[in-house]
């Protein structure tokens, strides 16, 4: 297998891109196409573009702009489209860690930001994501103050329900979900959140508050409505499920149920 | 100026109650009075602004990403130690307390690091609170795992994520904050400058990344929580934006740096594939639970791993330290990585790797356990080698990783500028001359949520703030010098690009100042940096303008800051004619190769006073002593 990994590696590739260029948030974008030798297919997808970026440099051209910081897949910093799809071809993976080996010599690929009107294009690549902070800020934890735990032990938590917590919980906010969305729903995201909880004892006292104005937070940042298309699954990078969905709806219907009319005090 | 390390007399064991008790509060009505800027969004400063927050302060948090949640202590992957004794395998504060003096080869605190190891068991039970799904048996209990240094079980996990769902929870505990109006938020917005008054820190200058605006913020306090400054090697596992700028000003403005020689370079890395290269990507020391390391006994032995019998493999680690064996602290494991490559046994087409192998572990615990426990960075490790570690061994190599050097702080986590906090990897307090893993994930959290909340209150109840605004020469004078200092960036046009430069410092460090040094090297390495300093500023090509997002010109300006950093660095390592922990100096060695520790002359923190560009900094020396541990020679034989 290795033998096979070193045969490939020694084989450059060219790769075109076309890549939307857009000044700012008020002004139009269009694609823009570039060619970039000597590609190694052991160079992750952020790679070709740094490479790309220092010809444009070396030429005296504006260089690309993107987001990207733990090249990991775990901050959920970098998120382009690419060849139409949120994070690229290959499933569960977010775009730093696409290799390049993934792609074929003499590919043409074309390269997008999050389309959607909750995450406005600040230049090129680079969106605005702080809607999912909003979010967030509007119910995704647990309220608790610092010094007021009990013992860590105090309450012993099924290794089923600790290990579905964490399925849910392994979010990391890219926003794939909303970009691959033909509503442009957040409902994936939010759903993670809730889901997190509704399988943990801590937070329940808040938890008809918090699914609710997460909720409404969700409508107010202008994100569309879950029409069960099923695409956010698809990209996601770290597999959430869709059935964390259904579980916020359960988990909403409980709460206006319960508390009447929005329910939000 | 002499070095008070503020650190409270009497027992070991009562020293932070008695702090706790002695030191002055403010009340309740009056915190809203206080102004808290947080620089900084990682586990140590999301934990303190929101435990400020809930105090009832008022703070401000900035951050360079585009969210807090983002912050790279989110990539930390294996665990969080606490002394809990959960699997009643021996463990004690004491314990923690004492393999974290150890492992940090005796060349830090005592009092810190026994506070550290206080805290440490309320750092779980407010992480749980939170609902951090943390590792569990099925009897619901929270779940143990073993960390290199350490013959006990003491490290909780959530899967290879423990990083993310850590920060997570203080992320929370922020936004909650910043729904109740008690936190004002400031994402893409990166500091360049500490603003002092009347020697007090009051506030800081910051771009904001979106539209470069200069922008001064003002306050009481200011609590840095920037993290550490790895990426002055250019290839390391730290983030794309992780960089010393909000350090390195701070210590312009007057806070010593200390210990900047204690870098760490982490034994479980994946090997540089090529020049290409943008950073490394860290293997959990978790893997050496169940992981062997080896390499052909015989040197040039290109054979396939799995075609080479078990006679003539070399499982180095196991062999030279039998009674830690896999699970020797990094800066052992990492020396002894590089020495079996250096003798030509390196594997794969660098020759710069050692196999982990996972073979034995499969064969006895099945293919399910090495799933449930690794999984995701076993499917990490594929995405980039395109290798199946079920099948064949990890090929890993030693990276930069951690840097336990740091803003010099005193007892209260404040460093030599009144007012100016310093907390998480930021500062250089707990780890001495090597960390152990699952440790920094704990200092983070016992910095943020549990000690600057009181120490902070210590400081505003006995200084004189007055108040300040924007119309004051120092702000003034701060924003010129960063407005300046872009133009000048910008007005260069040289031929090389940022990058270009970053790499040329990155391999001059990594030769010089990495895994082994020696005087001849490290004078070399000053002489090279230098030069680079200079010709930066007339060479540098950055594209774009000021006034606009232009991420080119923000790492052009980090770059230049990791270049004086690195001549500090490379001076602090030809300083301390000692090898310890991380610093190894070929000179220092005993006869079998391992560290040789001077104690009698070195049982110092070394803090560096700044004194201009290319001048030579004041060393300032905080003896250390060692009232409660025996200096030994570490050994992990």
């Amino acid at each position: 297998m290795s033998g096979d990994r070193r045969e490939m590696s020694n084989k450059k590739m060219t790769i075109h891109l076309r890549i939307w260029r857009q000044e700012g948030p008020a002004t139009e974008g269009k694609f823009v196409s570039y060619t970039v030798q000597e590609v190694s297919p052991d160079m992750s997808f952020l790679e070709l573009l740094d490479v790309l970026n220092e010809q444009l440099i070396d030429k005296g051209d504006r260089p690309v702009e993107f987001d990207s910081d733990c090249r990991e897949g775990i901050c959920g910093s970098c998120g382009v489209v690419i060849n139409g799809i949120a994070h690229g071809p290959l499933r569960a993976t977010a775009a730093c860690q696409l290799h390049m080996r993934h792609f074929s010599d003499g590919d043409t690929i074309t390269v997008e930001p999050w389309r959607a009107n909750a995450f406005p294009v600040l230049r090129d690549l680079v969106t605005d994501r702080s809607a999912f902070d909003r979010i967030i800020a509007a119910g995704g934890y647990v309220s608790v103050n610092t010094g007021q735990a009990p013992d860590a032990h105090a309450i012993p938590i099924p290794k089923d329900a600790a290990d579905q917590a964490m399925d849910a919980a392994e979010c990391i906010a890219c926003g794939a979900c909303v970009a691959a969305c033909p509503n442009a729903s957040a409902a994936l995201f939010i759903a993670a959140k809730i889901s997190q909880y509704t399988f943990l004892p801590q937070g329940h006292p808040e938890r008809e508050r918090r699914v609710l104005r997460m909720v409404q937070k969700m409508d107010e940042e202008g994100f569309g409505n879950c029409s069960n298309h099923g695409e956010c699954e698809a990209v996601c990078p770290k597999e959430i499920s869709i059935g964390t969905i259904a579980r916020m709806r359960r988990e909403y219907m409980k709460a206006v149920l319960k508390r009447g009319g929005t329910g939000i005090e | 100026m002499k070095l008070e390390s503020k650190v409270p007399g009497g027992p070991l064991e009562e020293r932070w109650d008695r702090h706790r008790a002695e030191i002055k509060l403010v009340s309740p009505a009056n915190k809203r009075k206080f102004d808290v800027i947080v620089v900084g969004t990682g586990l140590a400063g999301a934990s303190a602004a929101a435990s400020l927050a809930e105090l009832g302060y008022k703070v401000k948090a900035f951050t360079i990403l585009d969210s807090p949640r983002r912050s790279h202590s989110i990539a930390a992957q294996g665990g969080i130690n606490a002394a809990k004794n959960y699997p009643n395998d021996g463990d004690s504060i004491w314990r923690l307390f004492y393999d974290t003096i150890k492992g940090g080869d005796f060349r830090s605190r005592e009092s810190n690091v026994y506070r550290l190891a206080q805290v440490s068991a309320n750092i779980i039970d407010q992480c749980v609170a939170q609902g951090v799904p943390f590792a569990r048996e099925y009897g619901g209990y929270l779940s143990n795992r073993s960390f290199g240094g350490a013959q006990v079980s003491r490290t909780f996990y959530a899967r290879g994520q423990t990083g993310q769902q850590l920060l997570l929870g203080a992320y929370g505990a922020l936004m909650r904050q910043v729904d109740a109006g008690q936190v004002e938020l400031y994402c893409r917005r990166e500091m360049l400058d500490l603003v002092v008054i009347d020697g007090k820190a009051r506030g800081i200058v910051c771009r904001n990344l979106v539209n470069g605006q200069i922008e001064p913020y003002l306050a009481h306090a200011v609590v840095l929580a920037t993290g550490g400054y790895g990426n002055a090697y250019y290839l390391s596992t730290n983030a794309m934006n992780s960089n010393v700028t909000a350090a390195w000003r701070c210590h312009r403005r007057g806070a010593f740096f200390a210990n900047p020689c204690f870098t760490q370079i982490h034994p479980t890395c994946i090997p540089v594939s090529g020049h290409y290269q943008s950073k490394l990507t860290l293997m959990s020391e978790s893997l050496r639970n169940d992981g062997r390391v080896w390499v052909p006994a015989n040197p040039g032995d290109r054979r396939p791993p799995q075609d080479i019998p078990e006679s003539e493999r070399d499982y180095y680690l196991e062999r030279r330290y039998p009674s830690f064996g896999n699970l020797v602290p990094r800066d052992v494991a990492s020396r002894a990585a590089k020495k079996v490559c250096d003798d030509g046994r390196g594997v794969g087409e660098t020759g710069l790797a050692v196999y982990l192998d996972f073979a034995d572990a499969i064969r006895r615990e099945g293919v399910g356990y090495i799933q449930d426990k690794y999984g995701n960075l076993f499917e990490m490790y594929e995405k980039i080698t395109g290798e199946d570690p079920y099948r064949v061994p990890m090929r890993i190599y030693p990276a930069v990783h951690y840097t336990m050097g740091g803003l010099w702080v005193d007892y209260n986590l404040m460093s030599t500028v009144p007012g100016l906090f310093v907390l998480g990897e930021a500062n250089f307090s707990d780890h001495g001359a090597n960390r152990l893993g699952a440790s920094a994930l704990m200092q983070g959290l016992a910095d943020g949520y549990f000690i600057i909340p009181y120490t902070i209150g210590d400081y505003f109840a006995g200084a004189e703030l007055g108040a300040v605004d924007e119309n004051q020469d120092p702000v003034k004078a701060s924003i010129e010098e960063c407005r300046q200092r872009l133009e000048k960036l910008l007005s260069v046009r040289g031929k090389k690009s940022p990058r270009q430069f970053h790499r040329e410092v990155g391999q001059i460090l990594w030769d010089y100042v990495g895994m082994s040094r020696n005087a001849e090297g490290l004078r070399k390495a000053q002489s090279l940096l230098s030069e680079i300093r200079e010709e930066y500023w007339e060479e540098v090509r950055v594209p774009g303008e000021a006034h606009m997002l232009n991420k080119h010109l923000e790492f052009a300006g980090r770059i230049a800051d990791f270049i004086e950093l690195g001549e500090l660095l490379a001076r602090d390592a030809l300083h301390r004619e000692e090898s310890c922990g991380a610093h190894f100096r070929e000179e220092f060695q005993t006869d079998e190769g391992e560290p040789l520790r001077r104690d009698d002359e070195f049982s110092y923190v070394a803090a560096w006073e700044y004194r201009g560009v290319g001048e030579e900094p004041a060393l300032h020396k905080e003896i250390l002593e060692f009232e409660n541990v025996e200096l030994a020679t570490r050994s992990y034989k």
